[in-house]
């Protein structure tokens, strides 16, 4: 009989958190601070979703999405984590691009970009700023029909180096691409500009470690290897969650539920499409998912030691003649982004370096294979790979002691993300999770949707946005109760 | 609470919320966003600290009355006037 991780859960919470992601674990912390009981229920033996790492024999810790985010993870983890966590948080030395229109060094600032622009690709300053200062005004309740290539065509029209140069990173960073609002690119683009690209000292597994500690402290109930498989309601609103606890099923009742699983998946799966006004289902099927991803992950041997100053932390390289969002998306991959990890990564373990290649990819592509076609294709995913490196790590081959891939349907399976979709929605799942608490009293969604609010920091504050709202519907409830008991006194003594 | 309590308990607040900034120069007339470097997640931050605080509840379409300190103080007096300043 497999360990029942819910044979010590309480019958009733007030919150009952689905899934570990950034934005589950979040909103989960910031509420029990608020003084709520949380039950934190995540499917995997892991807690962190995307926010991930593996170990392989050799000392090697692989990590999925550690590099990088924008300078606002010092202040969002100071403020709904902790100092320590905090303090952790260190600028990325450098990035790189490749490819057959230009090949640079920066800093991924503002100031940095401005000046290579001017200097390496000669435009006029003053569009430059004025780029600059539209993407920093953009809001996300602004018009949202604009696409990001007409942003880019009004201010450097027929300049495809420049918009390479602008997006690929945001491609890389969130899944976004030229035909998404230009919104959504602008919001994320300016977080980064503000002040360069930061990562975790200490690798993802230290992060995720310290914010379990965290969760405690702060009174979360976690249970790992907890699958949530529905949602009950009463009366319009949330009542309990039906979990399977590796064949244990359990009934926990509750007041509210944050899902933090996809937002098409917490509405056709969790809850049921029968519970929902028509028009909110026409919105919700209507939400696209963003692609999904493919890796490769390389170990060196313990004493083969790269220099970041040459390479850098982040490399966008790719060989296809210009930017474009078929060609990032299709098996016969010319885009990739190198994510190098070096000793200083963790500073405390074995001196180890190990590089991630990250192509995005469509989960169709994989998704039918049979078995031996899919070990072949991640096979040749591994050489072609190994290839293309090689141009950046001379004799890769011979100096990798571990290779292996990851498919959008390695995704889905560690995630239970349909379609393994690795950056949540489109831009209009937005608006479907922000509606979603109108349609079911007491049910919230905070997750990766609609690209802003996706990437590390993205979904870490979305869960506060969102923990806010459950903390307020948590104390209308309660206020709500009291004051229907009044009005039963005031009736009864009026009766008597 | 009265006014100049409900002020000292939004300067605690802020305090928290951004600790690099001195506090002792801010005017009450203009608005935070133009003396502080404020964002919208550090205005959600006052209405969290708020509610956990006090059991103050502000509905989302009432945030941009917390612009300024005179306007945020006008705005929670009928709401905390009963509250005893602990």
């Amino acid at each position: 009989m497999p360990k029942d991780f819910l044979k010590h859960a309480k019958n009733h919470y007030d919150v009952v958190v689905i899934g570990s992601g950034l934005a589950g674990l979040t909103a989960a912390n910031i509420l029990a601070r608020q003084g709520r009981s949380v039950l934190l229920v995540e499917q995997h033996y892991k807690l962190g979703g995307m926010a991930t790492w593996f170990k392989r024999p050799g000392g090697h810790i692989f990590d999925i999405s550690l590099h990088g985010f924008p300078y606002g993870m010092v202040k969002s983890c100071r403020r709904y984590w902790s100092k320590e966590i905090a303090d952790s948080i260190v600028q990325l030395d450098g990035v790189r691009f490749d490819n057959p229109m230009f090949s640079l060094w920066t800093s991924f600032t503002r100031e940095d970009f401005t000046k290579q622009l001017i200097e390496k690709f000669g435009v006029e300053e003053a569009s430059v700023v004025a780029f600059f200062d539209k993407a920093r005004g953009m809001n996300f309740y602004d018009d949202q029909t604009t696409t990001a290539r007409e942003l880019f065509d009004e201010f450097f029209p027929g300049r495809e180096d420049v918009i390479r140069l602008l997006m690929e990173p945001i491609t890389y960073a969130n899944g976004s691409t030229l035909e998404d609002p230009a919104i959504s690119y602008g919001i994320v683009f300016s977080n980064f500009m503000s002040k360069g690209v930061f990562t975790f000292q200490g690798g993802t597994d230290k992060l995720i470690h310290q914010m379990e500690a965290e969760l405690k402290k702060s009174g979360v109930d976690i249970a790992i290897n907890c699958d949530a498989q529905k949602i009950n309601l009463e009366g319009g609103k949330v009542k309990s969650v039906e979990v399977d606890a590796k064949g244990a099923k359990h009934t926990i009742a509750c007041d509210a539920v944050v899902s933090n699983a996809n937002i098409r998946q917490t509405i056709f799966q969790l809850v049921g499409e029968d519970k929902f006004d028509r028009g909110f289902i026409d919105d919700a099927k209507a939400v696209r998912l963003n692609n999904s991803s493919t890796q490769v992950y390389m170990a060196l041997q313990p004493d083969d030691q790269l220099d970041v100053h040459e390479l850098g932390d982040l490399l966008f390289s790719s060989t296809a003649p210009k930017f474009e969002t078929d060609a990032l998306l299709s098996r016969d991959i010319t885009s990739r982004t190198y994510s190098f990890y070096y000793p200083k990564t963790r500073p405390h373990a074995d001196p180890r370096c190990l590089i991630v290649s990250s192509t995005n990819a469509h989960y169709h592509d994989w998704a039918d294979l049979p078995e031996d076609e899919y070990a072949d294709s991640k096979q040749d995913l591994c050489e072609t790979t190994l290839d293309a490196l090689d141009k950046y790590v001379p004799n890769i081959r011979e100096r990798v002691v571990h290779v292996e891939a990851s498919t959008p349907r390695s995704f889905k399976h560690y995630t239970a993300h349909p379609a393994g979709a690795s950056f949540g929605t489109k831009f209009e799942g937005l608006a479907v999770s922000r509606a979603l608490p109108q349609q079911v009293t007491g049910l919230y969604h905070a997750g990766s949707v609609g690209i802003i609010m996706s990437g590390w920091l993205g979904a870490m504050n979305y869960g506060v946005i969102v923990a806010n709202e459950v903390d307020n519907q948590l104390m209308s409830n309660s206020s709500l109760s009291t004051a229907a008991a009044e009005q039963g006194v005031a009736e009864d003594v009026a009766a008597s | 609470m009265q006014t100049d309590e409900i002020r000292e308990e939004i300067l605690d607040i802020l305090e928290s919320i951004a600790p690099d900034e001195d506090l002792s120069t801010l005017d009450d007339a203009v608005n935070f966003r133009d003396q502080l470097e404020l964002d919208s997640m550090d205005f959600l931050d006052i209405v969290m600290e708020l509610r956990k605080r006090h059991r103050v509840q502000i509905p989302e379409d009432d945030y941009v009355e917390l612009a300024s300190m005179n306007s945020t103080v006008t705005y929670l007096e009928p709401l905390m006037k009963d509250i005893v300043k602990a």
